[in-house]
């Protein structure tokens, strides 16, 4: 990744925000390079959502330098707005126009937008293009809201959790869609909760709890090393589960073999998935961030 | 200038969205024309409205009820629209979404704008023909009549506009947006001589009235429409046509700095 600021899509440093007595970001440092598709993982209520609308200059932030396509959110122009797409979490509703009409107007406020036939077809509308958008299923409205948003030809995109309430299906085109802008140069920060979306489009991710970004990396390297090591679980004599982490996992089960002269029960080798590794990372988090607490509950005032 | 562009193409975007609302064509566009039906048809067979028993001035009821009617008809296409219409904007995402693309705010309210002034043209329209065709109701035929229609109307399209953008502010949601907003309009129309021949209401509501603007508006084109005898039964005696601009003015300040203060995208944290 380049520390050259230019090259960055996204910069971000020491980044807070406080709702009164509540801590929403309890500073984040991030760097977003220009073309990357990252993806920030966490869980609900975890800040996500708060960052991301930080970046697309919807919220002001408490503390923090933040900078998006070399501007300040928080002081853009219109001009600046024109580079970005955005994919709210929610849909808004515009169900009196049809597709194309919603599109066709939309267009209009871009310098320099895209075809809108190219955009329908690009999101598999065709067939409803001319449908009212009132009219369309969840999923094909979801897919509204992803034409707008790259109608007006967008340097970075966000999108804030895209894919839910689409059937599998639906999900495979959506990915192929994003990877063809990837394809041509646009930079996408996406949050989601679902991990296979994050590792198939990703390049780097970053895993936020309690408003802290406690790991950031290239998808398939989250968590470090450690965190992937094979683990080998089985029930010993006794009867209790036991689990080994082991970077032999064979050898473990010869072992385990010889010592139990037979199959050991229940045995099981477990290569960590990036669901394991996110759940581990976001326990971590939580139990260390219960700890601070404590400490600092311990403290005189 | 693309400000303005964009404020054309959002009001003919917006126009078109507006007549594919049954429910908001029903209650402000098709509503002024459904009372003027209803009070012809009810109250018709007790003969003219005049001045005094065997006055030269007397106007059938359609008559009498048209200039009210024609109010009723800029204050619910502006005030009642457009604050339920934005209020709801603001709850389902709409605001939000548009605040994430380069469309200024000022196109935004432009469109809206337009929207009512095409609407309230054609209800205008609508309401002036039916009346003339269907209750043979005599039209002004002096340009100065005429005048001072275009600029009553036109005045009062652009404050009833504004205020429901600035009224747009007051629901906390968009679910309570028609039940805080229509009964402010509602109690409007029945003290500023809409539904109620406003020479018979006490003094003590007339005054209330002409604190709003809705009254001044009714007033003006009271003016217009009814035989100028009529100017006995206003409150002093004249059609205050210099009164009905200056109050209409100042509500419009109002509205707009209202407005401009308190519209948002989304609703902002501290």
């Amino acid at each position: 990744m380049s520390t050259n600021p230019a090259d960055l899509a996204v910069r971000v440093r020491g980044l807070r925000k406080e709702y009164g007595d509540l801590t929403a970001v309890a500073g984040i440092d991030l760097d977003i390079a220009r073309g990357e598709t990252f993806a920030l993982l966490g869980p609900n209520g975890a800040g996500k959502s708060t960052t991301v609308e930080i970046l697309e200059g919807y919220r002001h932030r408490t503390a923090g330098e933040v900078s998006v396509l070399g501007s300040d959110p928080a002081h853009a122009r219109l001009g600046w707005k024109a580079r970005l797409g955005i994919v709210l979490q929610t849909t808004g509703e515009s169900g009196q126009y049809t597709v194309r009409e919603q599109l066709a107007h939309f267009a209009r406020f871009y310098p320099n937008p895209r075809n809108v036939e190219d955009v329908i077809a690009a999101v598999g509308l065709e067939k409803q293009a001319k449908t009212r958008i009132g009219k369309l299923s969840g999923g094909q409205q979801r897919r509204v809201d992803v034409a707008l948003a790259i109608v007006g030809r967008p340097e970075l995109l966000f999108l804030d959790e895209p894919t839910t309430g689409f059937d599998p299906e639906a999900r495979r085109e959506f990915w192929k869609l994003i990877e063809e802008l990837t394809a041509e140069g646009t930079t996408i920060l996406l949050t989601t909760h679902y991990l296979d979306e994050a590792a198939r489009l990703g390049d780097r991710g970053g895993v936020i709890v309690g408003g802290r970004l406690v790991a950031v990396g290239h998808i398939g390297e989250l968590g470090g090393a450690d965190a992937r090591v094979p683990v080998v679980r089985w029930r010993d004599e006794s009867g209790a589960l036991r689990e080994e982490r082991t970077q032999r996992p064979a050898e473990l089960v010869v072992d385990l073999g010889r010592r139990f002269g037979g199959e050991p029960r229940e045995l099981e080798v477990i290569r960590p998935s990036l669901e394991d590794v996110y759940l581990g990372l976001v326990h971590a988090a939580g139990s260390q961030a219960s700890a601070a607490e404590l400490v600092e509950e311990g403290e005189p005032a | 200038m693309s400000v303005i562009s964009h404020g054309m193409a959002r009001t003919s975007y917006e126009t078109k969205g507006y007549f594919r609302s049954p429910d908001t064509v029903f209650f402000t566009f098709l509503f002024p024309m459904l009372m003027l039906g209803i009070f012809a048809a009810a109250f018709s067979s007790r003969g003219d409205i005049s001045l005094a028993p065997a006055s030269p001035d007397h106007v059938s009821v359609a008559a009498y009820y048209l200039p009210g009617m024609l109010a009723a008809g800029i204050l619910l296409s502006g005030v009642q629209n457009l604050a339920v219409d934005i209020a709801g904007e603001k709850g389902d995402g709409t605001l939000k979404r548009l605040g994430g693309t380069p469309l200024s705010p000022v196109s935004y309210f432009l469109g809206k704008l337009g929207r009512v002034f095409v609407t309230a043209v054609l209800q205008a329209a609508m309401l002036i023909v039916v009346s003339k065709f269907a209750f043979g109701v005599a039209l002004p035929t002096s340009w100065d009549a005429w005048a001072t229609f275009a600029w009553v109307f036109v005045l009062g399209t652009v404050t009833s506009a504004l205020l429901g953008i600035a009224l747009s502010a007051l629901p906390r949601s968009s679910r309570s947006a028609t039940a805080v907003v229509v009964p402010i309009v509602l109690v409007l129309q029945f003290i500023s001589g809409v539904y109620l021949q406003f020479s018979g209401l006490p003094e003590w509501m007339q005054n209330l009235a002409s604190v709003f603007p809705l009254k001044w508006i009714a007033q003006g084109m009271r003016s217009v429409f009814l035989p100028d005898g009529f100017k006995m039964l206003e409150q002093h005696g004249s059609w205050d046509l210099g009164w009905v601009g200056v109050w209409l003015a100042v509500w419009l300040v109002v509205g707009l700095v209202v407005s401009r203060l308190t519209f948002r995208w989304i609703r902002r944290d501290a």
